[in-house]
């Protein structure tokens, strides 16, 4: 064998079997490293200094924080995390850099708004953050049913709700259920139909497979909020008529106050207990509930959203 | 033109491919491929936004490196291989070398940024499946960009016809990085009083503006870019080169080559 070509060999195989050594010890490092250090950390904090660092390319920088506000409430919410603090500042860097990408607004204050553990409980900074996108995209009416979705469904605040889509109603191309919405917060606010339509609407108007499947779920949730106090209260009068309390919806159904056993939006039967009260059968399919709560009942730390397509 | 231009520019645009400069076309295949891609797996909803604003990015700072790099060796390495002296004791003046190579880096700016453009159409087509009406600013940022090269390429030779390559390589990308925040030193320039305000407004419009001749973050969001700005901006951009390679000109001439 010449010697140039025992070199290349030796060479080559030494360089091999480098790179499978590097990228083993890499793995080794990542698990030593405490996964904290390398998620906590904003090295630069200032959206005004990023900007003017990004040298002109600054959409391509808000891409990459997006991005990276994704991968970070997508593994906050994963791991059921209760802690989002760089989620805020990620979003308003994002926005700073560009403050017409819409995307961020629109499920950034989704992230931010809802109570943990469905997002990160931080109602007001999604105001900040929706109120600073209608300043830059004044004609955006997405924006404006974002911001008084937040107000009535995190604050219950229907005064600044009803403003906010009665403001968003008033722009061009507004969609005709702005001005119901505004309506609706004056005269039904707090209402489960007036819920019920808001997750309507956002299931109609989003193409997110999860922001569909979050609504969905909070449409059943609503439906059986709804179910559990009707039916309640058709244990009581079955009780007045009676005397006694029904042992099973059976015997409501045989009483003719019921035309079948009842079901939830899931097609599981509810579950009617000795005292009177009905509960859901399946607790962790059905998030967001506030009523038919089983007792005792510890929610998954990740609500199970249903499948859509 | 006269044909002796022709000839350099030509022979400009054989070196660069000799020299592999198109090479970075796969770096940037692969990135495009990668970013459509994975993209959409990552990320909600702006895998269109992504392949503008990446694609457009890496045509700018790919040709700016390109532009600097190649550039400040345009004269100097003519001169270390002493290819000048066989060059210039032909019928060729000074002037026609120095816009000879000109073109020919342009040109080679030109195709490599074509190809990109290409590259970015692709992407685009294969995460939104089809074109539409708005795409086609996308083709007036690519052709801000390269009005972006020619004003870099004939800095690059401006510093070159005078200065070794690595200060060359400095002062053009320094120049590129306080061009960039051309308006706003002329918001700091407002600023100030006196004989202050008159320095700094004229060195605010001394460097190139070349934040004017970005609109990549405009376009991505498919916002029009208007006739007015591509005229003011083509002219902007001819003026400007033009003047460094005027000044170019005038050094290298009275460059004692000995």
């Amino acid at each position: 064998m010449r010697p140039s070509r025992r070199i290349t060999i030796t060479a080559s195989i030494l360089l091999i079997f480098c790179l499978t050594g590097s990228v083993l010890l890499l793995q080794r490092v990542d698990r030593e490293r405490n996964a904290a250090t390398l998620q906590e950390v904003l090295y630069i904090s200032s959206p005004t200094l990023l900007k003017r660092m990004s040298l002109g390319y600054d959409g391509l920088l808000a891409d990459i924080y997006w991005t990276r506000a994704v991968q970070y409430f997508g593994d906050k919410l994963q791991r059921g995390s209760e802690h989002f603090d760089l989620l805020a500042p990620l979003l308003e860097i994002t926005t700073t850099l560009d403050p017409h990408l819409l995307v961020a607004y629109e499920y950034g204050s989704n992230f931010l708004a809802p109570k943990i553990p469905g997002g990160a409980g931080q109602p007001e900074r999604a105001i900040k953050l929706a109120e600073f996108g209608i300043r830059n995209n004044p004609n955006q009416w997405h924006l404006y049913y974002d911001l008084g979705f937040i107000y009535y469904m995190e604050l219950k605040d229907y005064a600044d709700a009803e403003k906010a889509f009665a403001d968003g109603a008033k722009l061009p191309h507004s969609h005709q259920v702005m001005s119901i919405m505004a309506a609706n917060m004056a005269e039904h606010a707090g209402n489960l139909q007036t819920a019920r339509l808001m997750w309507m609407t956002t299931f109609q108007i989003t193409h997110d497979p999860m922001v569909k499947a979050n609504a969905v779920a909070h449409l059943n949730a609503l439906q059986v909020d709804e179910d559990v106090p009707l039916l309640e209260e058709l244990v009581s009068h079955y009780r007045e008529k009676t005397g006694h309390l029904p042992r099973s919806f059976s015997d409501l159904t045989a009483a003719n106050f019921l035309r079948g056993i009842p079901v939830d939006p899931l097609g599981h039967t509810y579950k009617l207990m000795p005292d009177g009260h009905v509960e859901v059968r399946v607790p962790d399919d059905l998030p967001f509930i506030e009523k038919g709560i089983p007792i005792g009942y510890i929610p998954p730390r990740k609500p199970k959203l249903p499948a859509v397509n | 033109m006269s044909d002796r231009i022709i000839y350099i520019a030509s022979n400009t645009f054989r070196e660069a491919v000799r020299d592999r400069v198109l090479y970075n076309l796969i770096a940037f295949a692969l990135l495009m491929s990668g970013a459509a891609i994975l993209v959409g797996q990552i990320s909600i909803d702006i895998e269109r936004l992504v392949v503008i604003n990446l694609g457009l990015t890496a045509v700018s700072l790919f040709g700016v490196v390109i532009a600097i790099f190649i550039g400040i060796g345009l004269v100097s390495k003519e001169i270390d291989k002493r290819t000048l002296y066989t060059v210039l004791s032909r019928p060729v003046q000074r002037w026609e070398f120095i816009v000879g190579k000109f073109f020919g880096l342009a040109g080679t700016l030109v195709v490599n940024a074509s190809c990109m453009a290409l590259g970015v159409f692709a992407a685009l087509y294969y995460v939104s499946h089809r074109f539409q009406t708005s795409d086609g600013w996308v083709l007036v940022a690519v052709y801000f960009i390269i009005l972006q090269f020619l004003i870099i390429t004939s800095l690059a030779l401006l510093f070159s016809s005078f200065s070794s390559p690595l200060l060359s390589a400095v002062f053009a990308f320094a120049l590129f990085v306080i061009g960039t925040f051309a308006e706003d030193l002329r918001g700091f320039a407002a600023m100030t009083k006196g004989i202050v305000r008159w320095l700094a407004t004229g060195a605010a419009y001394l460097v190139p503006n070349f934040s004017a001749l970005n609109v990549i973050s405009s376009v991505a969001h498919e916002q029009p870019v208007s006739g007015q700005l591509i005229l003011s901006n083509s002219l902007y951009a001819l003026v400007y080169a033009s003047m460094a390679l005027c000044g170019a000109v005038l050094i290298f001439e009275r460059r004692n080559l000995k």
